[in-house]
């Protein structure tokens, strides 16, 4: 302890305590740490919420490099962590003013292991910034007229359904020529707790425009259908808001205020004279590259060797430029210089609590994680 | 990006050049019968055929090879069909009251029909509705220079031929009225014309029948009624004797009077016989009308000869082919060729026994409901004598001493093919026909029947009604049409032939798989069984479907022909919804919705069996099918009673305003689509839809060998290696699969289609082409890859490490769903040295695509079906593969075949290179040489009929010599409805050779022959 330059840390899990070592100079990168977390309690595949006493006696959490590196370097010198396991984490432990009154670490052991049955109300769960992940987004606001809206809503292989019907309707568009009826596709229907509704940028009688970045003018109900189904992995619609109220007023906008573009009735979108000027195909040019789209996330089918684990289908050279961003897997860097310190391990039989499986068992779990990341369940 | 490639390729010069003379989209020919045929016209001098359809078009048929079609341009049913005999021209009119004349022109040597003219009748202002202006009798007058048209309101008027003007002395009531007595008057109108005739003798005068019963024999030079024949009765028609002096008017009561034409008295109060020979037979031993209510029958009686035709279905109508010089004193007719609804059917009159002759054109397809079809191009000669000669020898009996073709008019100026072509159908009743499809006209080749190894109960059931059939009337059966299945479980569902070895697999509905293989020689043998658990001891699962087919047990005798070698039964029986063949290697593989199989038939035991099903999938076992079985079923009995009940036009025009109603409701209701990922839970995900051999690397890089690969409903692909033992050690050594490779495709779209590129990117050889040199060895240096067809897109793999080479997003940026692909090797039309692979696909959407291979880049976009004729889409198929063609040195067909109603194949041609289509000649006559001597069908028949003094007395609205000696009778009893009377055609020809035809056959009575 004293040769190398170390950081002593103790560490709870649960009821387990375990206590090691780390270089102080060189702390890592969170990701490293957070395996050698996992290493340490042998528990490789527990998401984890890892959180720090910090010297006011705060508990503050840990999740990327510039809060470890803060914690490091507050560590006096022994750094004491928390670890919850995610799904029973609780998260109103975190905060400045939560834990003054109980500086000791017993007692924010005693809030953070406290049964259950004494908890209030479960709070809402807002995970912290790491977990975030996009489930949709408006994207290309810059180049699209400001009554039209691109959504993009990203599956991520997950089971949630995209939850939306649409439906064949008539819209008026005003013409130079004057009023002219075409017929258009409209969101029909928001199944609650899908993902459409979830994120609020889609809603009923909003007429849908293109999918993908292929116009829909001109296709029938069916095609478009077969168009969103083919593109479910990475859904990009664009549509025209039946109600215009939610817009971004861009440059003092020109009339983007209140219900003028709203459509009254429920089967027809009112365009302006000005919008079908703004349609001309100069406007078509998509911000975002399909090509880019589909080789990320979207293409990976899977090839499973004849008894062997399952891997990913990369792309050979011919396709070279394009980066295959496999959902990263939390990785286990031996080089972390892991070591668990000898003092005050208590190595305890409280070690059921982090419910492990055998070593099998694990494996295959992570076999199978892999696989969910991709959307797909293999029966192996 | 994908936009920029479009654009450089659409803009090339030189591609686009090429690709003009690669690809070019034809529809060729219609195989098959035309589909609800509603009317029928014979020409003798040019010895044409015309049938005109519900949906408006006209098929003219000659000299097998010559054949025109012509669509009106309104789809209205055809009504009436007339040639003006000789001239190549034909009158039509059609459900909308319009006639067209149509003429077949000639043009670089061939023949083509088109739509010269068209005439609606103009109302006539002020008085009569547009419903009084409706057609309903047409005549052509002998010289053919004169259409006299009758209509509903009572007017005739008059057009002249060929240009449709209408000449202005059209013929009205008031006209006709005026010279009649006041007592005939009585306020009534005279109602529709009914009949029209010429005077045999005198060209200006016709007969005009008015549906009250007035008949007014009218000069047309003279505008002047000649004689007046006050009939009280409602008419149906009217017959001329040939010497002018009697008539014959047939009522709506089932009678019939014989009028005299007498010049000094214009106005003919009574008749001069008058029979109304309705009435109950019962003590005629007749039988009852139940029984024979739902027969479809046309009578020919000679002497004491007496057959009725028992018809497969409606008759429409019948003509017969004999002699047409006038001089002679008989008819001597040759054939009676009947048009039926589903078939046509030609009897020999000139071979005693009147056997019927077979039809080299317009083949029943659908005497059994088509359920696959599968098609062959270059078929090598040995394996095609072969299918001829067993087609011969089952055939035999039936085509002994048969006439001729009667029906031989112009000339095929087609090149010969110079490949051979089979289309193999299949059918529900568990029939494979094999069909020549080399040609124009698709002509039947050989028969299997599936149905004789399996224990059914089809052959009790034939026994029991020959039983009943040897009473009066000697009925006779005849037509192939059989709709119904006995056991749906027989039904053909997969068919995959191998043209080198003769070998045959044959998958059914009930799970059934049979290897067959071509004998020379009748056999006799048990039938070998194997059964394959393709669940696979999954546990939960327990089929809720059919039961399999029980195999014969003990011998069975087998004709020369296909004959079975083993029968692979999967368990549970489900439909087989893919099958393939490796005769090469003596395996098979086939599957179903719960998993897939790989059989050795020469060591007889199953190699591999693999269970897809997802743990969710409860609908696999339901065994949908029995449930659509019995739908199609209950259709059937209403669409049969619907037959028996004939529907009047009140009903149909309420029934019509139902339907409209029904669709105004399903507009008003919004039609919503789901959005929403596949997901593996999806039912039926396991159904298994292709299977295809390899041989290619896909282990390593350095070892290739044989692989079977198969795709499921829900985007997995399987690959196995197999270890197969070299030729001479089939019997000692069993074949080894080793699962090599598992893809689940990331979106989950069903697989359509997989197929191996060699190291060049050509499709690999047919099993045997390598090693009989009909094909170049596969590059076996390159790196081979993997064409994957799901119905979303395609996707080139490399192997054997299986990453993505390149792909084609169809569903993502067309819209449309891939239902059919092929492997299509296109040669340029500019040089026979030059092809290219393109990948063929069938969408959803009725269009065909064509991408380059294995680029996957798209050449061309071709609209080939409507996308609403979803049994159009689901029926086609492409020819496999044509590259044998290419060292063979013949030329490469790419055609495809799909069905455009239940009977016809329409046939498309992809390349620009070869095209069958029909290539005709008809010399016609357009001169209007008057001394050419006419046809006149019933004219005719009287003047025989009289002239030898052959007499039958018939209940039906036929007629009766005054001079009546023999005492044949022929009735019927009551129960006859008015539109069934009219429905009676009665045609007299010969001497005495009578035909009595019912529209519906109403075959009550007895003969009496006193």
């Amino acid at each position: 302890m004293n040769r190398n330059p170390r950081e002593p840390s103790a560490v709870e899990f649960g009821a387990e305590f375990r206590r090691f070592s780390l270089d102080r100079s060189k702390p890592g990168k969170f990701d490293e740490f957070y395996g050698l977390l996992q290493h340490v309690h042998r528990i490789p595949n527990v998401d984890l919420l890892v959180g720090y006493a910090d010297v006011h006696g705060d508990l503050l959490p840990i999740n990327n490099d510039g809060n470890y590196h803060k914690a490091i370097t507050t560590a006096a010198p022994l750094l004491r962590l928390f670890l919850q396991r995610k799904e029973e984490a609780d998260y109103s432990a975190f905060g400045t003013e939560s834990l003054t009154r109980k500086k000791t670490p017993a007692a924010l052991a005693a809030v953070l292991l406290r049964p259950d049955g004494n908890r209030k109300k479960p709070p809402i769960i807002i995970s912290l910034p790491q977990d975030f992940r996009p489930v949709s987004s408006i994207i290309d606001v810059d180049i699209l007229p400001e009554t039209h809206r691109r959504v993009r809503l990203y599956k991520h292989g997950q089971e949630k359904p995209l939850g939306f019907y649409i439906r064949d309707g008539s819209s008026v568009r005003v013409t130079p020529q004057g009023l002219e009826k075409v017929p258009g596709i409209f969101i029909s229907r928001l199944v609650p707790g899908g993902l459409a509704e979830s994120t609020g940028l889609l809603a009923v009688n909003d007429e849908v425009l293109e999918v993908n970045g292929i116009e829909v003018a001109g296709k029938s109900l069916d095609q478009v259908t077969d168009m969103m189904i083919a593109n479910s992995h990475n859904l990009i619609i664009t549509v025209k808001p039946a109600n215009q109220r939610n817009n971004i007023v861009r440059r003092g906008g020109r009339d983007a205020s209140g219900s003028s573009g709203r459509s009254s009735d429920s089967g027809t979108s009112f365009y302006m004279a000005s919008n079908a000027i703004a349609m001309t195909p100069s406007h078509i040019i998509q911000n975002f590259r399909p090509e880019e789209e589909e080789d990320s996330e979207d293409e990976e089918d899977l090839v499973i060797e004849g008894g062997g684990a399952a891997i990913p289908i990369g792309h050979v050279a011919a396709s070279a430029g394009v980066t295959c961003s496999m959902p990263s897997l939390p990785r286990y860097e031996p080089h972390l210089n892991l070591r668990t310190s000898n003092g005050g391990m208590a190595a305890s039989a409280s070690m059921d609590t982090v419910s492990h499986k055998d070593q099998d068992m694990e494996v295959q779990a992570v076999a199978r994680r892999s696989l969910e990341e991709d959307g797909t369940v293999i029966t192996l | 990006m994908m936009k920029f490639r479009f654009r450089r390729q659409g803009n090339d010069p030189q591609r686009e050049r090429i690709k003009q003379e690669l690809f070019a989209f034809n529809k060729t020919v219609e195989h098959g019968f035309p589909n609800q045929p509603s009317a029928l016209a014979y020409d003798p001098q040019l010895q044409l055929m015309a049938i005109g359809t519900k949906s408006g078009a006209i098929k003219v048929y000659g000299a097998p090879g010559v054949e025109f079609t012509g669509l009106h341009k309104d789809t209205a049913a055809v009504t009436q069909i007339h040639f003006l005999s000789g001239q190549g021209r034909i009158l039509s009119l059609l459900d909308d009251n319009s006639l067209h004349l149509w003429e077949i022109g000639g043009k670089e040597g061939h023949s083509y029909l088109e739509e010269v003219r068209s005439f609606s009748l103009p109302g006539r202002p002020g008085i009569e509705s547009t419903s009084a202006t409706r057609v309903t009798v047409l005549l052509l007058k002998l010289n053919l220079d004169l259409l006299c048209v009758g209509t509903e309101g009572g007017g005739v008027h008059f057009l002249q031929l060929p240009t449709f003007s209408l000449l202005d002395r059209s013929l009205f009531h008031d006209e006709v009225m005026q010279s009649a007595p006041e007592e005939y008057k009585c306020g009534k109108s005279l109602g529709p014309v009914e009949a029209l005739q010429e005077h045999p003798q005198q060209a200006e005068k016709i007969l005009i029948g008015y549906s009250r019963g007035l008949v007014v024999l009218w000069d047309l030079n003279t505008r002047h009624v000649d004689n007046l024949f006050l009939g009280k009765q409602q008419l149906e028609s009217l017959v001329w004797e040939r010497s002018g002096n009697t008539f014959v008017s047939s009522h709506s009561d089932g009678g019939y009077l014989v009028w005299t034409v007498n010049s000094s008295t214009p106005c003919t109060h009574q008749p001069t016989t008058s029979t109304i020979p309705y009435g109950p037979f019962p003590s005629h031993g007749g039988m009852p009308r139940a029984s024979y209510g739902d027969r479809h029958c046309l009578t020919i009686l000679q002497d004491s000869t007496h057959v009725t035709l028992d018809f497969t279905s409606r008759v429409i109508d019948f003509f017969t082919v004999h002699c047409i010089d006038q001089e002679k004193e008989y008819d001597d007719p040759t054939s009676l060729v009947v048009l039926l609804e589903e078939e046509l059917v030609v009897i020999d009159l000139a071979t005693p026994g009147w056997p019927t002759i077979p039809s080299p054109y317009l083949a029943p397809l659908h005497s059994s409901a088509i359920t696959c079809s599968y098609h062959i191009s270059n078929v090598p000669s040995k394996l095609w004598e072969r299918i001829i000669t067993a087609g011969q020898s089952q055939s035999a009996n039936q085509t002994h001493g048969v006439g001729d073709w009667p029906i031989c008019g112009g000339r095929s100026v087609a090149p010969e093919s110079k490949q051979k072509e089979l289309l193999l159908t299949g059918h529900e009743d568990g029939t494979v026909r094999f069909w020549d499809a080399s040609g124009v006209s698709l002509q039947p080749l050989y028969k299997l029947s599936t149905a004789n190894i399996f224990q059914t109960d089809c052959d009790h059931n034939d026994s029991l009604t020959q039983a009943g059939e040897e009473e009066w009337p000697p009925f006779r059966k005849v037509g192939c049409f059989d709709p119904y299945s006995d056991d749906p479980r027989l039904g053909i569902q997969k068919i995959c032939l191998c043209k080198y070895s003769g070998k045959l697999v044959v998958a059914g509905t009930a799970g059934q798989v049979i290897v067959m293989y071509l004998s020379d020689e009748k056999s006799d043998h048990m039938i070998d069984v194997a059964t394959v658990d393709l669940l696979q001891d999954r546990e939960g699962f327990t089929w809720k479907g059919h039961d399999r087919l029980p195999p014969k047990t003990g011998s069975v005798v087998f004709a020369p022909g296909f004959q079975p070698v083993v029968l692979v039964q999967c368990i549970p029986p489900a439909a087989v919804t893919a099958v393939t063949l490796h005769a090469e290697w003596n395996l098979i593989a086939f599957g179903t919705s719960h998993g897939f199989g790989l059989f050795d038939y020469h060591r007889r035991a199953p190699v591999l069996a693999r269970c897809t099903l997802h743990p969710n999938d409860s609908l696999a076992m339901e065994g949908p099918l029995s449930r659509v079985k019995s739908l199609k079923k209950s259709l059937r009995q209403s669409f049969r009673r619907i037959r028996k009940s004939r529907v009047s036009g009140k009903k149909r025009a309420v029934q019509e305003a139902n339907a409209q109603l029904a669709e105004q409701d399903a507009e008003m209701a919004p039609v919503q689509r789901r959005i929403e990922a596949r997901s593996a839970d999806d039912s039926l995900s396991g159904v298994v839809r292709c299977l295809c051999f390899a041989d290619t690397f896909l282990r390593d890089g350095t070892h290739h060998g044989p692989t079977m690969w198969a795709g499921t409903n829900s985007g997995s692909v399987y690959a196995y290696a197999l270890e197969v033992p070299s030729q001479e050690k089939f019997s000692e050594q069993s074949v080894e699969a080793v699962l090599g490779k598992e893809i689940q495709l990331m979106h989950r779209a069903p697989v359509v289609s997989i197929a191996v590129l060699d190291g060049r990117g050509n499709p690999l050889p047919e099993p045997y082409e390598v090693s009989r040199d009909l094909a170049k060895a596969p590059d076996m240096q390159g790196s081979h890859s993997v064409l994957i067809a799901s119905e979303e897109q395609f996707k080139v793999f490399m192997l054997p490490k299986v990453s993505a080479k390149t792909k084609f997003k169809l569903t993502a940026h067309e819209g449309c769903r891939v239902r059919k692909v092929a492997l299509v090797t296109f040669t340029s039309v500019s040089s026979e040295e030059y092809c290219e692979n393109g990948l063929v696909c069938l969408t959803n959407l009725g269009d065909i695509h064509v991408f380059s291979v294995p680029a996957l880049r798209p050449q061309v976009r071709y609209d080939c079906i409507r996308k609403e004729d979803i049994s159009g889409i689901a029926s086609c198929v492409f020819t496999k593969t044509g590259q044998a063609g290419q060292v063979a040195g013949g030329s490469v067909l790419s055609p495809g075949f799909y069905l455009i109603s239940p009977s016809e194949y329409e046939r498309f041609s992809l390349s620009a290179r070869v095209i069958t289509e029909p290539l005709c000649q008809v010399d016609v006559d357009r001169l209007h040489d008057l001394t050419v001597l006419r046809y006149s069908k019933l004219s005719h028949c009287l003047h025989l009929q009289f002239e030898h003094n052959e007499v039958f007395s018939l209940s039906s609205p036929f007629l009766e010599s005054p001079n009546s000696s023999a005492d044949l009778t022929l009735d019927t009893t009551g129960e006859l409805t008015v539109e069934d009377v009219k429905d009676f055609l009665v045609y007299v020809l010969h001497l005495d050779t009578l035909y009595v035809s019912c529209g519906r056959a109403v075959y009550e009575g007895a003969v009496n022959d006193s």
